[in-house]
This record gives structure tokens, C-alpha cells and sequence, in this order.
């Protein structure tokens, strides 16, 4: 279903980012309240919450920036609060500002970077190159970024985050404040990165950001995990699909109403305004093919008929919704 | 709920197969084995900032034309007013602009920049040995402070000063400037990263006024009332400034600042030690917690 995922390696062992019960509290708020979370190796995880959650408190945490007040943090199999220099050598950050000098060249900006990293100058020039290509900025790669696109300083910020070759990206929401368009770039930027195995870890409050690009998606409020799962594991414990039908003509309605009863694991759910009635089913493409027999046989005229999957959006508001 | 057919993995899966195959890559970059050393770490950031700052003019051009406007207005609007014994009050004045010129100097806002923008996040979540990083900004912002220096001392020229000793006084009096203007470094980078917001740091600069003008710096502090006096003669830019007047003046002026040379350049290079080495503690210990 998503070619790109398929040249990770199985999982070995632990998880890229183990939380146990982590705490953090700036005066009387609780950015962290006893987080537990787990990003497996060799996934994509999306860390999905709302403002405020402790989204970049966490990944904050993750990256050694601060020290949380209790609890425990793996990262790549490092305690985190007992050797953070070791979970440094580990980790690449790309923060919510595009960390980029805007008077240096893209290129400057990573040779800079990889300096950091450890390399010697002949293997920062090289790791620089390899990236813009990466990145699809080499032709701009010796302008200085200050004539970069928001888009392309977000590409870049990516690119430093790549060129000490890390075992774990931490991106803290990405995509934030960009247009559609630039945002969808970027989607594919981390898709060819993912590509080449390295475990992702990303915040973000866009439910379409996390379906689009993770494997493992865990919801967060108020500084604790409230659900995780696969996109689809959650989207299941939002409800079951829906066959979901809007006749031509009213009078048809309660014809069709009786024709879906028995495809339905709960009762039709009747809209008669909207000439419309929709029915929860299980094995949902099986059923709509049903309905869609059923009621052409009867020769009654549709405006519309389909199948409807809960979104992670309606598992987001249940489940944000519920721990307010 | 208007849409029927809502399949977002579906959707997931053909924008995936859509996306553009990127270049293939030339090589692959393996993780370093050991991180960066302090020398590696200092020098880099250092170089980027000196290049970032040569790369503004806007930075180049403001702050060396803030320096010429203040050394002019006081070589000719103040000086004449301002008694300085058997001194030229441009003999008095350009040795204490080069002596100080790093609490004009917009470190404090550089710093605040870098910790806004996110650099020093980034920086802090790399494997380098942190200190390195303050101390590649205190080393670029000690040649830039210089370069204000020298603009300082080649205006002077222009407008009349002139040294009245020899090349090996002077030169000890520039070493002198390098010490003071990395002592201050760390001062700004301080105040850089306390303030956070370069709008802030820009506000706090102003904080070091008092060190500046309640000093011998633009005026004999016998001119000033008699409960300023104590507090403007111990101040260390007080010693700074006569230090560096003394080495360039020479013996002439013992009677104005009514200590020896020798008593000046120790003061000074004590005060510069305290205050380096403090700032460069308390920097330290807040950016480890930004």
C-alpha cells in the first residue's frame, strides 16, 4: 500500500524512543504529565496533538534540549538522562523554525552543519553535496538562502538535519505555516528519506500529515498519550465504515432504508432532509457491492452512493474531545 | 461529512506513487565516528558569524558609521567643553573608544538571533562539546569589535589624534583592546542570551551605559559631583581606558589619571579576567538550559 515504507528493515529489538512516565512542568503547567510513548524502530511515527499538548516539550526532551523532571527516556537504546551526549551522536533536529543562516549559501549552511556533526572539511563537502541532491537544491545550492522560499528553507533545514547521517530525525511539526502546495513537497522530501531507513519522529497537527506519512501515529493532550496505534487501527476505534446513500427522488427513501437494514450491523441512520440514509456495516467494500445490487435491481435512481471510512479526524475529536 | 467515498489510504497511496523520484545520490554518507572537537566546533561557528556579519552591510555599514557619528560628535561638540589638563581631548578620547568599543558593539544581539531562529537548538541537539559553541561566538565577536576598533583609531587619525610613544607601548596597548573586547564578548553574549529576542537585546545593551559614561572614559573623573567619584575611579572601564591612555600617552599623563602605567595594566587586565571569566560561567550555565 505504501511503496516507500517497504525497504525498511523489520524492526530489531527496541524501540527507537522509549518514554516512560515522563513529567515536565513550567510553573503551574504540566507540559508533560506522565507521558508514556513508544516510537518502534523502523517506523515513521507522528506524535499528533493539538497546540499545547507537549508535542515540542517532548521532542524537546527527545533531543536532549531540556531535562525533563521525572521519568524515564530511551532514545536509540541510550538513557537519554544519563548519557545525553551519546543520544546527540544519535539524533538529527529539524525544529519549527528553519534553523538556517539566511546570509550563507545553502551549501555553507550544511558544510556548517556537518562540521558539527563530526565530519572532517573534505567529508562535509561531500555530505553537503550528497544532501542538496537529496533535497533537490543543488542547482540553488550556492545562492544564499536569504532568496530561498519558505518552502526551499524548510527543505534545507531538513537537509542539516540529514548530513551527520543520524539513526533518528526528530521533525517538530514540519509543515507548520506552510501553504498546501509547499507542504505536499515536503511530504514527498521525507517520504525519500524515510525511503532509506531512518526512523522518523514527527509532530504535527494536521491528521492528514500523520495518515499520509506514518506508520505509528500517537495522540497526545494535555501532556499524556491518549491512544496510538496504525492510522487505520485508529480510525477503527472511531467506528465501523459506512454505506452511506443519497436517492434522486424522497419517496425512494424508505424503500432503500429497508433494502440496507440487513447489510447493516446497527440500525440506518435516516436523513430525510437531505434524502440520505447511511448504515454502519462490517466488511464495508462487500457490503457496498451488495447495496449497490440490491438497489440497482429495484431500478431506483441514486445521486450518489459510497462507502465511507471514519478519518482520523473524527478519532482525533472523540478521543481530544473525551480527555477535556 | 459531504463526501461519500473517503478513502484516505487510497489517496496516501497514489500520492506516493506520484511523488517525483529524487536524483539518485552520489554517495552515502556515513555517520562520523568521533564528534567534533572544541577547536573544530569554536572555529566553525565563528567563522559562519564573522561571515554572516560580513555578508549584511546593513550590520557592517550601521555599526561602523554609529561609531564615527559618536567619535565626531565628541571631538567637536563636546571636546571643546570637557578639560583635560595638558591632553588634547582627542589624544583623551580616541584610546577610551578603542578601549570600549566592545560595549557598543551589537553582540549581545547577535546572540539573541541565534537562540530566536532556533540555531542554538539545533546546535544543542549535536553531539559538540557545547561550551565550544560560546566560545566560537565570543572569538568572532572579538574580531568584530576589532574591526570597530581599528575604525575608531583610523578616524582618530584623521581628526587629529596622535600617538606619543613608541611602536612596542602601542602594540602592548592593542593587546590590551583584544583583551578588553573579549572580556566584553562574553558580557554581550550574556545578555544575548538572558534577553532572547534580539528587539530585548537590543534594549539591554543599553544596561551598560552607566559602565560607559560614569568613567573616565569621555570626562576627567574630577569633573564629575563628589559621591560619583569613588564609584567612576574603581569601575574597571576606568582602568581600561587609562591603561590604554597611559601606554599611548605616556608618562605625561600620570598626574590626569593618578595611577602608573604599571598600576593601570594590571588593573585592567585583573578586571577583564573577572569579568570574562564570570560572564563566560554564567553564559555557559544558561545555555546549557536554554
Amino acid at each position: 500500500m505504501r511503496p516507500t515504507r517497504n525497504t525498511h528493515q523489520p524492526s530489531s529489538g527496541a524501540p527507537a524512543i522509549e518514554a516512560i512516565g515522563l513529567t515536565k512542568r513550567y510553573g503551574d503547567t504540566h507540559a508533560l504529565a506522565g507521558l508514556d510513548l513508544i516510537a518502534p524502530s523502523g517506523k515513521v511515527t507522528a506524535v499528533l496533538g493539538p497546540n499545547g499538548a507537549g508535542k515540542t516539550t517532548f521532542v524537546k526532551a527527545v533531543a536532549t534540549l531540556l531535562e525533563p523532571d521525572s521519568g524515564q527516556l530511551r532514545v536509540a537504546g541510550i538513557d537519554a538522562l544519563a548519557d545525553p551526549g551519546r543520544v546527540r551522536r544519535s539524533i538529527g533536529l529539524a525544529g519549527q523554525n528553519a534553523a538556517v543562516e539566511p546570509a550563507l549559501t545553502g551549501r555553507e549552511n550544511l558544510v556548517m552543519v556537518a562540521r558539527f556533526f563530526g565530519h572532517d572539511r573534505n567529508a562535509a563537502q561531500e555530505a553537503a553535496a550528497s544532501v542538496l541532491d537529496e533535497i533537490d537544491l543543488t542547482a540553488d545550492g550556492d545562492r544564499p538562502v536569504k532568496g530561498y522560499s519558505g518552502g526551499m528553507r524548510r527543505r534545507l533545514d531538513l537537509g542539516a538535519s540529514l548530513v551527520g547521517a543520524p539513526k533518528i530525525l526528530l521533525l517538530d511539526e514540519p509543515t507548520t505555516g506552510l501553504d498546501p502546495r509547499t507542504r505536499m513537497e515536503l511530504w514527498d522530501s521525507i517520504r525519500a528519506l524515510v525511503s532509506r531507513g531512518t526512523d522518523v519522529l514527527l509532530t504535527t497537527q494536521y491528521l492528514e500529515e500523520a495518515d499520509q506519512l506514518a506508520d505509528h501515529v500517537v495522540i497526545i493532550d494535555h501532556g499524556r498519550t491518549i491512544a496510538n496505534g496504525t492510522p487505520t487501527e485508529l480510525k477503527a476505534r472511531a467506528g465501523r465504515d459506512m454505506v452511506e446513500v443519497r436517492v434522486a427522488n424522497g419517496a425512494d427513501l424508505a424503500t432503500v432504508t429497508a433494502i440496507l437494514a440487513p447489510l447493516g450491523s446497527e440500525e440506518p441512520r435516516i436523513d430525510e432532509p437531505g434524502r440520505r440514509v447511511a448504515v454502519p456495516v462490517i466488511d464495508g467494500t462487500g457490503r457496498l457491492a451488495d447495496a449497490v445490487r440490491s438497489i440497482s435491481d429495484r431500478g431506483i435512481e441514486l445521486d450518489d452512493i459510497g462507502l465511507r471510512r471514519p478519518t482520523l479526524d473524527e478519532v482525533f475529536l472523540t478521543l481530544t474531545g473525551a480527555a477535556a | 461529512m459531504n463526501t461519500i467515498i473517503d478513502h484516505p489510504t487510497a489517496v496516501a497511496s497514489t500520492a506516493v506513487e506520484s511523488a517525483p523520484i529524487t536524483a539518485p545520490r552520489r554517495t552515502i554518507i556515513t555517520a562520523p565516528v568521533d564528534p567534533p572537537t572544541v577547536f573544530a566546533t569554536a572555529t566553525t561557528y565563528a567563522a559562519r558569524t564573522v561571515r554572516k556579519f560580513m555578508r549584511t552591510p546593513q550590520l557592517l555599514v550601521v555599526s561602523s558609521l554609529t561609531s564615527i557619528m559618536f567619535l565626531l560628535i565628541f571631538r567637536y561638540v563636546f571636546g571643546g567643553a570637557i578639560q583635560t589638563g595638558g591632553i588634547a581631548y582627542v589624544d583623551f578620547l580616541i584610546p577610551a573608544l578603542a578601549a570600549v568599543s566592545g560595549l557598543f558593539a551589537g553582540g549581545a544581539v547577535g546572540v539573541a538571533e541565534d537562540a530566536d531562529s532556533g540555531m542554538f537548538d539545533r546546535l544543542r541537539s549535536l553531539p559538540i562539546p557545547r561550551s565550544a559553541v560560546l566560545l566560537g561566538r565570543s572569538m568572532a565577536d572579538t574580531a568584530l569589535i576589532m574591526w570597530g576598533t581599528f575604525v575608531s583609531i583610523a578616524v582618530g587619525f584623521i581628526v587629529g589624534f596622535r600617538v606619543h610613544t613608541g611602536i612596542g607601548s602601542v602594540l602592548a596597548a592593542l593587546a590590551l583592546c583584544v583583551l578588553f573586547a573579549a572580556a566584553f564578548s562574553w558580557l554581550m553574549i550574556f545578555l544575548g542570551l538572558v534577553s532572547g529576542t534580539a528587539q530585548a537585546a537590543q534594549g539591554i545593551s543599553f544596561a551598560v551605559f552607566p559602565l560607559i559614561f560614569v568613567s573616565s572614559a569621555y570626562v576627567p573623573v574630577r569633573s564629575m559631583p563628589g559621591w560619583m567619584q569613588p564609584i567612576a575611579d574603581n569601575q574597571p572601564v576606568t582602568a581600561m581606558v587609562g591603561a590604554v591612555r597611559a601606554l599611548v600617552l605616556g608618562g605625561d599623563t600620570q598626574a590626569l589619571l593618578g595611577h602608573s602605567t604599571t598600576w593601570l595594566v594590571s588593573h585592567s587586565i585583573v578586571w577583564s579576567l573577572i569579568i570574562g571569566g564570570s560572564f563566560a560561567t554564567l553564559a555557559s550555565r544558561r545555555f546549557s538550559k536554554l
